[in-house]
């Protein structure tokens, strides 16, 4: 088939185009809210003293930081499945969580005694956090490699990664309200691996299910 | 790079988004030319052929026209494209086995006129589930109609052009594959 023959084909061809990608990502987003709030309340819940908790500086930052990170891990996420992203140009997007992460712990270790650094960093529920962000943001993961098959990314494996980072700030987000441990020592560390794990999936799970 | 020029080309787009069959033919022939002109120099010396990117380039430019914005140009957009399936054409190439062609690299070029590279999307077209691939042909090689392709095959032609567009989509998906 030469070249001519074939755009005759693509020509006739005049069924709609695919979903288009500010609404595959609005249903991707909201899948993997509901899908990451139902593994949540299911598993786990909040923890019995939310109330209290909430009134505290180092449990609201904790949200704070997941926040950031779902928001911008997200946005960087859908300029990557545009062929043409630059993808350079996210690199200071995705900077803010890690300095806001960065600013809490210098903070902390300002803030309490250097004998307790190590009790605030081990925490008690590490093993918890390194087990359940990963679960909760396995939904959200692959509804977002699949909003990303669906796109046109031209690095699967990078784009993948911003998958797993977004989703990780979800589940991280989730877990907060659960987790006993408010210290950001404890939060940079466990937090951090727990989201690490989820993006190194979506960095894998994008080479295999990201092409086209 | 005659018709490349972006506005040019956003406009077809735009009307062939609309539903104009015409505009989109236009489109895709001016796009082909940009993109054979990309194509033909990244090529040398990769042991790929100019026009398999191009052919496989079109097809991704076709399954993927939604992730072009209305308001973003054309010309980058179908670059990054043509480029993603340049790299994907080299590093298949990397993993087939070589066959010894050594010295007979000018024979096969001079062979490789217009249709003698029908292997690289002639393989896809045989793929394809019979029904695929009769309206596919008839409708490419054999240049009919979709009304005419339905009446010769006996079909009607919602079913010809749900077989197209899936006798495509198919063809997009395993392009790449080996």
């Amino acid at each position: 088939m030469d070249t001519n023959d074939l755009i005759k084909a693509l020509a006739a061809d005049t069924r709609r185009p695919g979903l288009s990608m500010s609404a595959t990502w609005a249903g991707a987003a909201i899948g993997a809210l509901v899908l990451a709030g139902l593994v949540f309340s299911v598993l786990l819940g909040p923890r019995p003293d939310i109330a209290a908790a909430a009134e505290t500086l180092r449990f609201l930052f904790k949200f704070v930081v997941a926040i950031a990170l779902a928001a911008t891990a997200f946005a960087a996420m859908r300029v990557a499945a545009w062929p043409e992203a630059d993808l350079r140009r996210l690199l200071p997007y995705l900077a803010i969580a890690p300095a806001l992460v960065a600013v809490s712990v210098v903070l902390e270790l300002f803030a309490v005694p250097s004998d307790t650094w190590a009790t605030r960093l081990i925490g008690t529920n590490s093993l918890l956090c390194l087990t359940f962000i990963p679960l909760i943001g396995l939904a959200p993961l692959a509804l977002f490699l699949l909003a990303l098959r669906h796109g046109a990314p031209s690095r699967p494996e990078l784009s993948g990664a911003l998958a797993g980072l977004a989703a990780g700030g979800i589940a991280a987000t989730f877990y907060a309200a659960h987790c006993p441990d408010d210290s950001p020592l404890f939060a940079a560390t466990w937090y951090t691996i727990a989201v690490l794990i989820l993006t190194v999936s979506g960095a894998l799970g994008g080479r295999w299910a990201v092409r086209w | 790079m005659s018709g490349a020029d972006d506005e040019h080309l956003a406009r077809l787009l735009r009307a062939a988004v609309a539903g104009d069959e015409k505009a989109y033919a236009d489109f895709l022939r001016d796009a082909a030319q940009a993109i054979r002109g990309w194509a033909r120099r990244w090529t040398i010396g990769a042991g790929v052929d100019a026009e398999d990117v191009v052919q496989e380039a079109l097809l991704a430019v076709h399954v993927k026209r939604h992730t072009w914005r209305e308001d973003a140009p054309v010309i980058p957009w179908l670059h990054a494209i043509a480029r993603h399936k340049y790299v994907d054409a080299v590093r298949r190439q990397a993993r087939r086995p070589t066959v010894g062609i050594e010295g007979l690299e000018d024979t096969l070029a001079s062979v490789e006129t217009e249709k003698a590279r029908d292997w690289e999307i002639g393989r896809a077209l045989e793929g394809l589930a019979p029904g695929q691939r009769s309206v596919v042909n008839a409708i490419s090689i054999e240049g009919c109609t979709v009304a005419e392709t339905a009446q010769r095959l006996d079909m009607n032609e919602t079913a010809v052009r749900v077989a197209l567009h899936r006798g495509l989509a198919a063809i997009a998906r395993r392009f790449g594959r080996n």
